[in-house]
């Protein structure tokens, strides 16, 4: 973005104060536009009335993010990468987490392949109120063969997840893009030698296309610019990724080189960057566990610095989990609060029978908690203690969750464990035992632990509730 | 309880369950299970957290060769006739848009703001120093992000094992490599350093806990001075947790490590951090200062050991407190890249090297249960090699954010953290790789 100030912004709108967008005034609005939390087409005068014409363009032009914005794929499932504004997550936060692509080869059976693209449509971790996914499958031309690209192209489009076709071949990449026509897959990719024909492919069939120039950046400029000025404005920049030593410290540097020079105004590089954590499997690591873990290294470190879009091969949960939940982190807003309100929260419609249970305001140990007991049908009460958003562990440590706290709790929430259930009872976290014998003087009430990992409250329940 | 189960029956046990509960410790017969008094013990204990391990065997097959992780020559199956570029290119598809490169060079400057260095902070004493330690270790002293170009980082990440001082709870795959020694510190340590290539040791007197056993503060010293004879390595000092008594532990700890140069875990707010720093200062030790994803108060209490207790720069290491993957490590990276650029860009309250309790990745779920309680999740796989990855993630992330020392479990994790901060730390060499085969390359 080239402003920074509501202000800045409220210069471009129609400062009538009309409300239509929602906000009460046009500087409200413009320090959403600041924010990224409304785009200029969300003011319908701006919009509608012709006299804004030039005012909407000048202000998209300047709210423009400093990365570009690309996207792959077509409908629902299409991926967005790109679009950041800043080098460091608390500095605003970073849009369109990583899309974490898997391979297939055009070499595989059938069966092979259909189940493989099952597997990467199908995988899905919960994760506090939503799942996290991963998003699409990179095609390589392992046979170089036109007409094998092509049928393995047409079975994996069927799954509609968005592609990406690997083939310095510009024949095989165009018989990719015949075989699934309007998928808007992403070619890859364009380099020194092959660059005309495959950019001509991405202007004819209006496709996103990476330019790929290993460990040279000028190179990788060159290609950028070149295309740019060709008119193709959907471009990703593949660095290279070398899996390991000196080959693995240059590409990291060239990740944040070219991410700092981008967000810094340098337009001709300012463009979404892929990484290859498969080329792990190229690294002549002697068995497969340690090359897949090698290989989830390669993705942390690139979704941290700077990858926008990773092309990555072992499919085993011990990989996807961790680099799911890694561009998780990163890309979570961290303006978002961390803390829920304290107070008495119910799960269902609990009434004087149902267990009471407590744990922390810190907002990631409270949804877990409660996407645990609702997930399995457990109707109860669920009482926050504001414990200034630290976890149960560290907060019964540090002395944020203590006895008194937690009768503080019971009290501002109004609840009374005498008359508004009728088993005076009260569930703490397993991880806070040791605030037990305190709890049970303080509430004159009767206190048992739970289990330490609430995944496991349904267990405990069984055995445990109703007291005896 | 002495049964021995193989992984592939343990696994058909467990066929059919959603998840493993506490129940579970009785199937699994051989895995011991010791959570007597240690619920909620304190702050340092996210291993007790982590019930089951499940047979690991197969794990320590699998990364046998870790320690020569890239010590075998290179070129996975690419078929040599294929190469990078590709044949076949038709010439009718080259059109007249794209006709001559536009030649670019590509620049970008060094960061001017990152005006300030780390403070370097040594840890042990050699007998030069008066001390015993074979060899001392430091950290700190980066002038820009760790692994950056604009300025070389002068050390090398640093990982220091844990030893607790009285057997433990742990998960089986955890628990396999320390079984033997679980009950001697001593050898614990020993093996560490001898085995797992630990550069310290931490030594947690866990046991001082009143909840726990209640060891004095005088006997707990006795462990601490078993340790130091046991290795040569400098050692990191922790109490139980317990605020009431970790700080006569510590002083106590201190004063029988005189002239060591011990890291004394740790001064936090809701302590008496001026007993703790005080027995640093008496007696030639380094502080951990500790506060909890809160950047202002560890300004505060960096402020305080340093303008009221006197503790000189070159004697405090912050631990901002480390969340698990997927627990809230969003808030501890971050905590860790605003507290060092803070740093870089010169605020001496935060220009002190990291430490993080990289352990803590074994409180996640997802480290150490058996699959995931909710139905609709994927599968979640051999748990054996979750964990390991689990630890490697959550310290790698802090790695990027600036953190300097490790405090970690897993010899694997240690292993492949090692293997990964030194090769973008520059130290690691491996075998070119032929990146532009990747197409065709059999993986
Ligand atoms: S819709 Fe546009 S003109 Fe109306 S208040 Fe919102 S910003 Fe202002």
């Amino acid at each position: 973005m080239k402003i920074n100030s509501p202000l800045e912004a409220y210069k471009y709108l129609p400062q009538t104060n009309c409300t239509e967008c929602g906000e009460p005034t046009c500087m409200a609005f413009a320090s959403k536009l600041i924010d990224r939390s409304a785009k200029p087409s969300d003011c319908p005068p701006l919009i509608k009335e012709k006299k804004y014409t030039k005012k909407l363009a000048e202000l998209e032009r300047l709210l423009a993010p400093e990365i570009r914005e690309v996207v792959l794929g077509v409908g629902e499932k299409a991926a967005k990468i790109g679009g950041d504004d800043v080098l460091y997550r608390h500095k605003l936060t970073f849009f369109n987490k990583t899309k974490m692509f898997f391979d297939v080869a055009d070499t595989m059976g059938e069966a092979d392949l259909i189940e493989r693209v099952k597997k990467i449509a199908d995988f899905k971790k919960f994760y506090v109120g939503r799942n996290l996914l991963v998003d699409g499958v990179a095609i390589r031309a392992a046979s170089n063969d036109p007409t094998k690209f092509a049928a393995a192209v047409k079975k994996v489009a069927e799954v509609g997840l968005p592609m990406i076709f690997c083939s310095f071949n510009p024949a095989v990449l165009k018989a990719g893009l015949e075989a699934a026509k309007d998928k808007n897959p992403l070619l890859y990719a364009a380099n020194k030698d092959n660059w005309k024909e495959v950019g001509e492919l991405a202007l004819k069939y209006k496709v996103p296309v990476v330019v790929s120039a290993f460990n040279d950046l000028d190179a990788l400029k060159t290609l950028a610019k070149t295309f740019a000025e060709a008119g193709i404005k959907d471009i990703v920049l593949d660095p290279g990724t070398y899996p390991s030593g000196k080959g693995l410290k240059d590409s990291f540097t060239n990740f944040l080189k070219i991410r700092r020079a981008g967000i810094m105004g340098d337009t001709d590089i300012a463009y979404p960057i892929m990484a290859l954590p498969l080329t792990a499997w190229m690294a002549g690591v002697a068995d497969p566990v340690s090359t897949s873990y090698w290989e989830t290294v390669l993705a942390s470190i690139f979704t941290i610095r700077y990858a926008d879009i990773m092309i990555l091969h072992s499919m085993e949960a011990y990989a996807v989990l961790p680099e799911v939940h890694l561009a998780e982190t990163i890309y979570t807003d961290p303006r978002s609060p961390v803390s829920v309100e304290g107070g008495m929260y119910k799960v269902g419609e609990p009434d004087k029978d149902s267990p009471v249970f407590f744990t922390t305001n810190f907002a990631l140990t409270y949804y877990t908690v409660e996407s645990d007991i609702a997930a399995n049908g457990i109707v109860c009460w669920l009482l926050a203690v504001d414990t200034d958003g630290i976890g149960v562990e560290a907060a019964a440590a540090g002395g944020q969750l203590t006895a008194a706290k937690v009768k503080d709790a019971f009290d501002k929430a109004g609840f009374d464990l005498k008359k508004d259930v009728n088993h005076n009872t009260v569930i703490i976290p397993g991880l806070a035992a040791r605030i037990q014998g305190d709890l049970e003087d303080a509430l004159d009430a009767k206190v048992k632990v739970g289990p330490m990992d609430s995944g496991r409250i349904p267990g405990w329940m069984e055995k445990n509730w109703p007291p005896k | 309880m002495a049964k021995k189960v193989k992984l592939s029956e343990v696994t058909d046990m467990f066929k059919g369950m959603e998840i493993l509960s506490l129940e579970g410790v009785k199937i699994e017969g051989d895995i011991e299970i010791d959570l007597s008094g240690l619920l909620g013990g304190g702050g340092f204990d996210p291993m007790l957290a982590a019930i089951l391990g499940q047979e690991s065997a197969m794990l320590a097959q699998h990364f046998g060769r870790i320690a020569s992780m890239f010590g075998v020559p290179v070129g996975m199956g690419a078929p040599a006739a294929v190469g990078g570029v590709a044949p076949g290119v038709s010439p009718a598809l080259a059109a007249p848009k794209l006709k001559d490169l536009i030649p670019a060079k590509f620049d970008v400057s060094k960061i001017a703001e990152w005006t300030t260095q780390i403070q370097e902070v040594p840890l042990g004493n050699t007998s030069a120093d008066g001390g015993t330690r074979g060899k001392q270790v430091i950290v700190g002293g980066e002038k820009a992000l760790p692994f950056y170009f604009d300025a070389p980082m002068p050390h090398r990440n640093q990982v220091t094992i844990d030893v607790f001082d009285m057997r433990i709870g742990l998960a089986k795959a955890v628990k396999e490599n320390y079984d033997e020694v679980m009950d001697s510190p001593g050898e614990w340590a020993k093996k560490n350093v001898d085995k797992f290539n630990a550069d310290m040791i931490t030594i947690h007197l866990i046991s001082t806990d009143p909840l726990v056993k209640d060891t004095s503060a005088k006997d707990a010293a006795k462990t601490v001075e078993e340790v130091l004879q046991a290795v040569d390595v400098p050692i990191a000092i922790g109490g139980s947790g317990n605020p009431q008594k970790d700080p006569e532990v510590l002083s106590k700890a201190a004063e029988v490590s005189e002239g060591e140069r011990c890291l004394l875990a740790s001064a936090s707010l809701n302590l008496d951090y001026a007993k703790i720093a005080e027995a640093a200062l008496k007696y030639d030790h380094d502080v951990l200062s500790w506060t909890q994803l809160d950047m202002n108060a560890q300004k505060e209490l960096n402020r305080k050991l340093m303008k009221q207790c006197n503790v000189p720069r070159d004697r405090i290491i912050m631990d901002p407190t480390t969340a698990a993957l997927g627990y809230g490590l969003d808030y501890a990276y971050t905590n860790m890249e605003r507290i060092r650029l803070a740093a870089l860009m010169g605020d001496d309250e935060l220009t002190f090297p990291m430490s993080s309790g990289t352990t803590n990745a074994w409180g996640a779920r997802e480290s150490w249960m058996v699959g995931s309680p909710l139905g609709q999740d994927s599968d979640w796989g051999p748990r054996e090699y979750r964990g390991p990855i689990w630890e490697i993630v959550t310290g790698l992330s802090l790695a990027i954010a600036g953190n300097d020392l490790f405090m970690m479990m897993h010899p694997t994790a240690v292993a492949v953290l090692k293997q990964i901060t030194q090769t973008l730390f520059g130290t690691l060499e491996a075998e070119p790789v032929n990146i532009a085969s990747w197409i065709e390359a059999e993986v």
